[in-house]
């Protein structure tokens, strides 16, 4: 049995991407965020009975925070994924049967940079607990972030495929463009050029600082529901026709046999199977984007292009969400911010639910009706 | 000798009775690897069932040290202030001839002349009394 358009998104709120909220906690957003989805989506609070939430909050003690009294909870523990697996996960319980209407939601406010770097300080040095990385990884000097793997694998793609710096930038060009016409982007209104993004620093060579998303504060908030109930409620439904994800590792790549290839070439045929679409028909992707090499990979890992190819597509194509194929079109985490809680992944479903229920404003991408979302 | 105390992360197993050999082969100039008795497969990273098998039974096989530097990335801003005054140097992914992948440093060789699948040799870094760290320098 396929829950094959069985179940749909019908409403959506977000916050801007900041880079932080001074005066305000987690829970307000969340808050925030949860009522402007319910209202969007024409419901009442007291419809809500499945809560699906970021892992950094455990999805009880958020139903609490919430006032609501769902009969189903869950907290999605796959990173940067979450966001896209929560909505698989909403669809298969509502084609199951075991709940009608589910929010889902991610988002934080991160402590304030000046607070975060007093509570370092007093704290002193705090040590990780033991684990794979502090005895395999962590004496050898690792980078700031995630940065060092992606560089991996960034320096591993331009190997094999001749990728060039500037084919990196130009996705980097086109998704601020996009962020430069989105006013809740954290880069609203600060488009960039490939000399910009060349010149940026490397955290580490290959990798430049403009090429990696910045860890933001936002919320961002979905409804999903059952396509029977969807037909009466305002919005145009935005189903979900397929759904795929394998996860092999947590952030182990190097032992992969082929560091640039990633679990999408698994999981994006398993959604397409199941949505009975060619990814020639896909008419735009919103494409998690922690770093360039990652979406890039992914990309071509799902089919837009044959693998390797990626580069010379994005020398060639217009990605904005004027172009030919619109990728990210509300600048995705490079161009629009990474909130916390795993919000920054959820950010590529709210702008595909906004662009397919034609709620794009003057970012709206003229053919917008099957989207492409990997998290 | 030197007696400047060593200030940069040593390893911090999360297992330490299970990785024991292997530290103690480094003191040795000993690179030893996990070999599954069942399939016969070098692994990395230790761990007690073969990840191929999800069996038990495994070797600390010696190796011979040689290998390939699969990948790398040259460090300008590390997640640890300790290795500031290091940069630019060089993270890399090392393929060991026997198959597996770790991570390692490159040393003896400037940054400029790193090259994936230039030709590696072991070294064995004894950076305290109680850790030999194993880095790797062009062959």
């Amino acid at each position: 049995m396929s829950i094959r358009g069985k179940a749909a998104i019908v409403g959506f709120y977000e916050t801007p991407t900041r880079k932080e909220f001074p005066d305000r906690t987690t829970y307000g957003l969340m808050a925030e965020v949860a009522r402007g989805a319910i209202i969007d989506s024409g419901l009442r609070k007291e419809d809500i009975d499945g809560l699906i939430g970021p892992e950094s909050l455990n999805s009880i003690e958020l139903a609490e925070a919430l006032g609501m009294q769902p009969r189903f909870t869950s907290s999605m523990t796959v990173h940067g994924a979450s966001g896209a697996a929560s909505i698989a996960t909403a669809a298969e319980a509502i084609s199951a049967g075991i709940v009608n209407y589910v929010l889902c939601i991610f988002g934080e406010s991160r402590p304030r940079s000046s607070s975060r770097l007093t509570s370092q300080a007093q704290a002193g040095p705090q040590l990780p607990p033991p684990s794979r990385t502090t005895e395999w990884e962590v004496p050898y000097g690792p980078v700031i972030a995630m940065n060092g793997w992606y560089g991996l694998m960034k320096q591993r793609h331009m190997f094999e495929y001749g990728t060039t710096q500037e084919q990196f930038a130009k996705a980097v060009v086109d998704q601020r463009f996009n962020a430069a016409n989105n006013p809740n982007a954290v880069w609203y209104d600060q488009p960039v050029t490939i000399d910009d993004v060349l010149n940026s620093r490397f955290t580490n060579d290959p990798l430049h600082l403009l090429e990696s998303v910045m860890p933001c504060s936002g919320a961002h908030a979905v409804i999903v529901t059952s396509a029977e109930r969807a037909k009466a409620l305002p919005n145009p439904p935005v189903y979900v026709l397929g759904v795929g994800g394998p996860a092999t590792h947590h952030d182990i790549i190097y032992t992969d046999d082929d560091m640039t290839t990633t679990p999408v070439v698994d999981s994006a045929p398993v959604a397409l199977q199941m949505a009975e679409v060619n990814i020639r028909d896909i008419q735009l992707a919103q494409f998690y984007d922690c770093y360039t090499i990652l979406e890039m990979s992914c990309l071509e890992d799902a089919g837009i292009v044959p693998k390797g190819e990626i580069g010379p597509f994005y020398e060639s194509t217009d990605t904005t969400y004027n172009g030919e194929f619109p990728i990210n079109t509300d600048g995705g985490q490079i161009g629009a911010g990474q909130s916390g809680g795993t919000g920054g992944g959820f950010r590529h479903i709210v702008e595909a639910t906004r662009q397919i229920m034609g709620r794009g404003d003057e970012r709206q991408v003229e053919e917008a009706d099957l989207c492409l979302v990997n998290g | 000798m030197t007696t400047t105390e060593y200030t940069k992360p040593l390893p911090r197993p999360a297992e330490p009775e299970l990785t024991e050999p292997f530290w103690e082969g480094t003191k040795r100039g000993e690179l030893l690897i996990p070999r599954c008795s069942f399939c016969d497969e070098f692994f990395w990273y230790p761990r007690e069932a073969c990840p191929r098998c999800l069996q038990p039974g495994w070797e600390w096989t010696a190796v011979s040290g040689h290998a390939r530097l699969h990948t790398y990335t040259v460090v300008y801003q590390p997640a640890h202030p300790v290795f500031n005054d290091d940069v630019p140097y060089a993270f890399a992914v090392i393929q060991l001839d026997e198959g597996v992948r770790m991570m390692s440093n490159i040393v003896q060789c400037p940054v400029e002349d790193l090259e994936i699948n230039m030709p590696l040799e072991v070294v064995f870094d004894s950076v305290t009394d109680d850790w030999t760290l194993v880095k790797f320098k062009p062959a």
